[in-house]
């Protein structure tokens, strides 16, 4: 009842601003955030449909449905660019980001409203100018690690390269924008009382990817404008010709690239942290571990980049030590998930559908932290580099982990961000299907891969098919869970129940469950006190 | 009112730690290009990657000791010159200046400019391989038909057969490679083209 009264009260001085005014100048966190998450839905139709062109044509031997190989470059480089820039990091970062830093850390607001609207905004004309290329001559055939030669002039001599380079500028800048703000919003908005330590882990998650990004991006934002000018303004940064050197593109293409997937998977950490911690009744385990075990992961992130060059031609001993170096970040992994696993032991654990996507989550990355292992040695990487093993291994952990992290949020925050909590039933089905459609997806590719087959071709031998056609089924199962989920959302929308502030009992303690479901638009105007 | 003077406060703190964030991704972008002439200095220095050391006199035999050094000569597509090693292989004693030559010649009916990169492999014999003089990355315009012999002068140190990562090392590859100059392909036309196989099929 209190409860209640509370809102209502809020309610009354909770004057929101009209549509267009809403929604297309806001500078409120949670609006910003649920753009945020509505574009990365959005963005992740286009992705995961490409991903089902991708599985039709490499179904059976043959070519199927693409023309070439040139179309088929430029639809896995769009596919891979997509999921990264517009679809896991919008829903992580913008999206859960957005709407609960400010609460859990007790802040009024981010503590740059506008800067807020300018990140969102410029990811509309990079997914469209992204999405624009496809059309445009041959589309950016050049993967989405666009390594030159294969990016320059000579072998991808349209517009749409530099459409897709424009594309990365934008987005960069968008998310560079977005962790200042949150690093600002961090470090000096908190409310008395919530020192460091006593941040929430998603909190600290967000505070170590916002310095990532702000340390990588930029790299990215060189090397591609180095590569523009060598595309249009006659420089020779990565042209042997000139005097420069391809190489030097992927030491920076990957100096960002490494702390790029911590960024996709750090905020899922934090997510799952909650949502473990929710659901066994539990403190986390750990909690100092764990929030310095993903700043180790970021700091370590930085020096192991060239893990993914071990067949470029660098020396023996080079190899050795970023072997060394990357298997030194499975240290921090594994106490995470210990620390999640010892959240669990002893919990009164309830099964409800953010959770099997966390459990999902610990288990599926664990498998790609494993095969990730693997390939950190370099005289195994020999065999394995550009092979199946390697796409099976990163979807492992960004495809099953990232986007369990997700729909783990989603589910556990629905209620809170919409007001109207999911139909539990739909989203254990969602679950299942999802698991099981993933798995026959990628769990084939380990096997493909181990069989030699290489990455990024349309077209494979006989002897292959097998496996292709299981991957291939297993994506369809996985598409009509995709189809499944925005079924749940409509159901949720139409006939959830109305959500209650916590309807997650004692084990949900952050500040997002003190507040009305929606929280008000003016969430904290007075700042709460932290014992 | 103590309260709006907090919020002046805070938006002041607020704006001095955005101005250190954009300073770091300045600074991160000024590293990304500061990489470049960077990691060409690390390489002369360390020779890393293969890169030879330049500009030192030879010390003069110490020992009895000899490496064998091969000569590598490639072409790029676009360059039409006839690029070769005088001698395929030549022995030569430890801290012996030694003198081996090249042959470019050019075919075609027009001037063409070549430069040049090279380096030395195994490429952790980088730093013990000394150049004393060589036709290293300069443009050299040959007119048609022209033909010229490029010298190199190099010594080995000597103290590579006491290095444990280098010391069984019998045979050094001293490798160039000639592009046709950036200016000079775009005057002549000549820019890399990928050829028909590259990008969508045709039909």
């Amino acid at each position: 009842m209190a409860h209640a009264a509370d809102a209502h009260g809020h309610d009354h001085h909770d004057h929101k601003p009209g549509f267009v005014a809403r929604w297309l100048f806001s500078t409120n966190h949670k609006d910003i955030g649920t753009l945020y998450i509505i574009f990365s839905l959005i963005a992740a139709i286009v992705g995961i449909g490409l991903s089902l062109l991708m599985r039709i044509e490499l179904m059976t031997p043959g070519m199927q449905i693409f023309a070439d190989g040139q179309m088929w470059n430029a639809y896995v480089s769009a596919h891979g660019l997509i999921m990264v820039f517009f679809v896991i990091m919008p829903a992580l970062i913008g999206g859960f980001g957005n709407w609960f830093v400010p609460i859990m850390i007790g802040a009024p607001d981010m503590a740059f409203p506008r800067l807020n609207n300018i990140s969102f905004w410029l990811l509309v004309p990079a997914f469209a100018l992204l999405g624009g290329s496809l059309f445009v001559g041959g589309g950016p055939g050049a993967g989405w690690t666009i390594y030159p030669p294969l990016s320059d002039a000579e072998y991808q001599s349209g517009p749409a390269m530099d459409m897709a380079l424009f594309a990365l500028h934008l987005a960069g800048a968008s998310s560079i924008l977005g962790a200042a703000n949150f690093i600002t919003t961090i470090f000096n908005m908190r409310a008395p009382g919530m020192t460091l330590h006593k941040m929430p882990l998603f909190v600290w998650s967000m505070l170590v990817t916002a310095f990532l990004l702000l340390l990588a991006v930029p790299v990215l934002g060189g090397a591609i404008t180095m590569l523009i000018t060598d595309r249009n303004f006659g420089t020779a940064f990565f042209d042997p010709a000139g005097g420069g050197d391809p190489v030097l593109f992927q030491h920076l293409f990957w100096f960002f690239g490494h702390p790029e997937v911590y960024i996709m998977i750090l905020p899922a950490f934090g997510i799952v942290s909650h949502v473990v911690s929710t659901f066994s009744r539990k403190p986390v385990f750990g909690y100092l571990g764990m929030a310095y075990a993903m700043v180790a992961i970021g700091v370590v992130g930085f020096v192991v980049w060239a893990h993914h060059m071990f067949t470029s031609g660098i020396s023996v001993d080079t190899r050795a030590y970023f072997m060394a170096a990357t298997m030194v970040i499975a240290v921090p992994t594994g106490v995470k998930i210990f620390s999640w696993i010892a959240t669990m032991w002893g919990g009164s654990m309830r099964f409800d559908t953010p959770m099997l996507f966390a459990i999902g989550f610990i288990f599926l990355f664990t498998v790609g932290g494993v095969t990730g292992v693997v390939l950190a040695n370099a005289g195994i990487t020999q065999i394995l580099h550009n092979t199946y093993y390697v796409v099976a291994h990163f979807h492992y952990v960004l495809s099953l982990g990232a986007v369990f992290g997700i729909y783990a949020g989603i589910y556990y925050w629905i209620g809170k961000m919409s007001g109207r909590q999911y139909p539990e039933k739909l989203g254990q089905i969602h679950f299942w299907m999802t698991f099981v459609g993933v798995n026959l997806t990628f769990f084939p590719m380990h096997f493909l891969g181990n069989q030699g087959m290489p990455r990024r071709y349309p077209d494979y031998p006989d002897a292959l098919a097998g496996w292709n056609l299981v991957a291939s089924i297993g994506s369809y199962i996985s598409v009509a869970s995709f189809v499944f989920f925005f079924f749940v959302l409509w159901a949720t929308f139409r006939r959830g129940t109305v959500a209650v502030s916590n309807p997650w009992g004692d084990g949900a303690t952050t500040l997002e469950w003190q507040v009305s479901s929606p929280p008000p638009f003016h969430t904290f105007d007075e700042l709460p006190r932290i014992r | 009112m103590p309260q709006r003077l907090d919020r002046q406060a805070l938006a002041k703190r607020n704006r001095r730690m955005l101005g250190g964030a954009f300073g770091v991704v300045f600074g991160m972008v000024g590293l990304a290009y500061a990489s470049v002439p960077l990691y060409d200095l690390f390489c002369k220095v360390t020779g890393y990657g293969g890169t030879p050391m330049l500009g030192q006199a030879a010390p003069g035999a110490a020992s009895e000791a000899e490496v064998t050094v091969r000569f590598n000569a490639a072409t790029q597509p676009g360059l039409p010159w006839r690029f070769a090693a005088q001698q395929p292989a030549i022995r030569v004693r430890l801290g012996e200046e030694a003198l081996a030559f090249y042959t470019a010649r050019n075919t075609a009916e027009a001037p063409a400019t070549g430069i040049s990169t090279y380096n030395v492999t195994p490429e952790v014999v980088g730093r013990y391989f000394h150049k004393v003089a060589c036709f290293c990355f300069e443009e050299q315009t040959l007119t048609p038909g022209q033909s010229v012999d490029m010298p190199i002068a190099f010594w080995v140190d000597p103290r590579i057969a006491e290095d444990p990562v280098t010391r069984d090392i019998r045979t050094i590859t001293v490798s160039y490679t000639f592009f046709r100059s950036l200016n000079d392909a775009e005057r002549s036309g000549a820019l890399a083209n990928a050829g028909a196989h590259v990008g969508r099929a045709t039909r």
